[in-house]
């Protein structure tokens, strides 16, 4: 039977992550198994290969493009998500950084200047925020809940992305199809790899940027103890003078405004290209990155790490096993099952049952 | 005990000869856009894939990526396969452009082929089917088994490739039925479920017994035949789980000739970069079972049509034919060139309401 434990345990918050990384392996294993695969060699090839394998010097680089946006809207949402305010939208706003950003790259196109990069990298995270104010600013006027709002604005933002691509964006040279302009040969507005082959380009220090910045936040300053003070004990908080619609405001717009960043940086740099399917769910599997990463900067970016070999391990997996796409997708949704299951543990303790009379 | 580590022992021996004859197969990769069971656009690619390998049974080894979204994960995907020694590699989806092209560069060796795009480069070619033949077939049968005269059009996105389609379609429906009107809803989506059977509910609201459709789902499909008396067609694969009423006929896209081709040349060294725009003709546009339900005097029309393609002797653009705004676009008897089809960004005389910009 369960017991609910005096003080949440320390040690099971610290070993849930591994605990249920191991049984994803374990069931993960089950599954390829009944799927007729090697789940030794299925596992191996997941974790193993992209890390160590022949060809990681290609697979090591690429850790850090998959990793860096998942990193750096991960640490955006799990502000909030510590103050209880659930932003589930940053689908929604990393399209509209990546909108914003190209759009202000774009429109000096074909000039070259220095400063149009930096330009890109307000406009993206403006326009990120932009879109995380709407449900921000509709909570404290009018009390709407904040988690809907966000999220149909996704879907607000993918018309957008789709108009934008067919229309304002296109690229005039590209024979009516749909998609604007690459960046990759634009080059004042490329956001280019730092040191070629490395992976590195500025998204990537942006979110090693956003995570020294929102630990220092959380533990050095007064506006991140108010934001923990709202989410452990919002009594409290209210008594400490903390202003719940400033808070909101904050939170959701910043959360938004590092979104918009990634979508900048991944426009602008990886993709290239602002079109149709430009958005590939890193909004929704940051999600998953922040509570993997127990909400703490440094869990987040150890969990944007694993989260990218699992999305890279995965194809790896597809092409030299033949293991099937929606396999390594029940993978991944298991690392987030296993985790909530565990974190069961932190909270309650489990006690032979015994007969007791009442 | 021992008789089993012999085995063993055999067995890892065997898995080693099996390797070394593994270098010499050709390697043939394919990145697709969806999954392999979409039914539609992907499904019919891996149709492709697997008679790659019935063809050349052990002198070719296919690996394949399902799902791949478009942008810097497909790029990964194929430099992935091109590291694990891919011969030739296969991009499935218009939004693959650049991505091959990237990937190419840093492999020249490599050979690409790339799906429904335009750009090439010393080892990238790029093919594609001459769909619009099959829609002037549909649009033929479309406009004579119309009784409300108003035929639901589902659009994904307005490309040329669609808007050509639609245009083909409307040709042909008003050439044996001028009243035909053209309804067209834009479902924003190649691969959407819930979308289309929304889009054709609200065009057989709008008085639409015919629903043709530029998406890969059946949804359109179970939504006519809850509906009752519309009749619609398959698209991208036969749907014929639909037959004989509502789906009346389809479009299918049979990869496999080109694909069998192509690995052959990759493996007899003669592959060279090609614009592939393949049709009727050639079978990369196939038509499929025309059934029943359609009136026999219509499906001999309708085949004679596809015969005249087939054979060159008809070309589905023939004009005289004007554009939406009234100007000349075609003479007597002039046909479409391919340049201006395949950038094609108007309608046709006749269709209404604008193309979405």
């Amino acid at each position: 039977m369960l017991e609910k434990r005096p003080q949440p345990s320390k040690a099971w918050s610290y070993a849930t992550p591994l605990v249920a990384v191991l049984a994803t392996m374990l069931f993960g294993g089950v599954l390829f198994a009944i799927l007729g695969k090697n789940p030794i060699e299925a596992i191996g090839t997941i974790f193993w290969d992209p890390l160590f394998g022949e060809f990681s010097f290609y697979y090591r680089p690429q850790l850090l493009v998959k990793g860096a946006p998942l990193v750096l809207i991960a640490i955006g949402l799990s502000l909030g998500f510590r103050a209880g305010i659930w932003n589930i939208g940053a689908e929604g706003q990393y399209i509209m950084g990546a909108i914003f950003g190209a759009g202000a790259g774009l429109a000096f196109y074909p000039l070259d200047a220095w400063y149009i990069f930096p330009i890109m990298v307000i406009a993206g995270a403006f326009g990120g925020w932009i879109w995380a104010t709407i449900p921000a600013f509709l909570k404290v006027r009018f009390g709407t809940n904040e988690i809907l709002v966000s999220l149909m604005l996704v879907y607000v933002a993918e018309q957008m992305l789709a108009s934008v691509s067919l229309g304002l964006l296109k690229n005039p040279e590209g024979f009516g199809f749909p998609g604007s302009r690459n960046f990759q040969s634009y080059d004042s507005g490329h956001n280019a790899e730092l040191i070629a082959g490395s992976g590195m380009h500025w998204g990537v220090v942006a979110a090693f940027i956003a995570v020294i910045f929102a630990y220092v936040l959380l533990n050095r300053h007064i506006l991140g103890f108010h934001i923990r003070l709202t989410g452990e004990a919002p009594r409290a908080a209210k008594f400490a003078g903390v202003n719940p619609a400033r808070l909101i405001l904050f939170c959701l717009g910043l959360s938004g405004a590092l979104a918009g960043l990634a979508g900048m940086f991944e426009v602008s740099g990886p993709s290239g290209v602002v079109s149709i399917d430009f958005n590939v769910g890193y909004g929704f599997t940051a999600i998953i990155v922040a509570f993997l990463g127990r909400l703490h900067p440094v869990g987040i970016l150890l969990a944007g790490g694993l989260m990218a070999l699992t999305y890279i391990g995965g194809e790896i997996a597809q092409s030299q096993l033949g293991l099937p796409a929606a396999a390594i997708q029940v993978f991944q949704g298991m690392l987030l099952f296993f985790l909530l299951a565990f974190d069961l543990l932190t909270n309650y303790r489990i006690r032979a049952a015994r007969s007791e009379v009442a | 005990m021992k008789f089993t580590s012999l085995l063993a022992s055999a067995a890892v021996a065997l898995g080693l000869a099996t390797g070394a004859v593994a270098e010499d197969k050709t390697k043939v990769g394919f990145v697709f856009v969806g999954p392999v069971g979409d039914g539609g656009w992907t499904y019919e690619h891996n149709k492709g894939r697997l008679a790659v390998e019935e063809e050349f049974g052990d002198k070719v080894e296919t690996v394949f990526v399902e799902s791949v979204p478009e942008g810097p994960d497909a790029e990964r995907v194929m430099t992935q396969m091109a590291l694990e020694g891919a011969d030739l590699i296969f991009t499935t989806s218009f939004g693959y452009m650049d991505p091959t092209i990237n990937v190419a560069k840093k492999f020249p060796d490599v050979k690409f082929e790339h799906a429904t795009g335009y750009k090439t480069a010393d080892n990238v070619s790029v093919y594609s089917a001459r769909f619009y033949e099959g829609r002037a077939v549909q649009g033929h049968i479309a406009g004579k088994m119309t009784k409300s005269n108003t035929i639901g059009y589902i659009g994904s996105y307005p490309i040329p490739e669609v808007i050509r389609g639609i245009n083909s379609a409307y040709i042909h429906a008003k050439k044996v039925n001028p009243d035909v009107e053209f309804k067209i809803v834009w479902a924003y989506t190649w691969f959407d479920p819930a979308k289309e059977a929304d889009a054709a509910s609200v065009l057989i609201e709008q008085g639409a017994d015919v629903i043709l459709q530029h998406t890969d789902s059946t949804a359109p499909q179970a939504a006519a035949q809850e509906a009752g008396n519309v009749i619609t067609f398959g698209q991208a694969s036969d749907m014929s789980e639909y037959a004989p009423m509502p789906r009346v006929s389809s479009i299918i896209d049979n990869w496999a000739p080109y694909y069998i081709a192509r690995t052959q040349a990759v493996m007899d060294g003669s592959w060279e970069t090609v614009n592939t725009w393949d049709g009727i003709a050639q079978g990369m546009v196939e038509i499929g079972e025309i059934s029943d339900a359609v009136p026999a005097d219509v499906k001999e029309e309708a085949l004679a049509m596809k015969a005249a393609m087939a054979d060159g002797s008809y070309h589905a653009f023939t004009g005289p034919l004007k554009k939406q705004d009234g100007s000349d676009w075609l003479a007597e008897g002039e046909t479409a060139d391919d340049g201006t089809l395949a950038g094609m960004n108007f309608y046709v005389e006749g269709l209404e309401g604008e193309i979405p910009q």
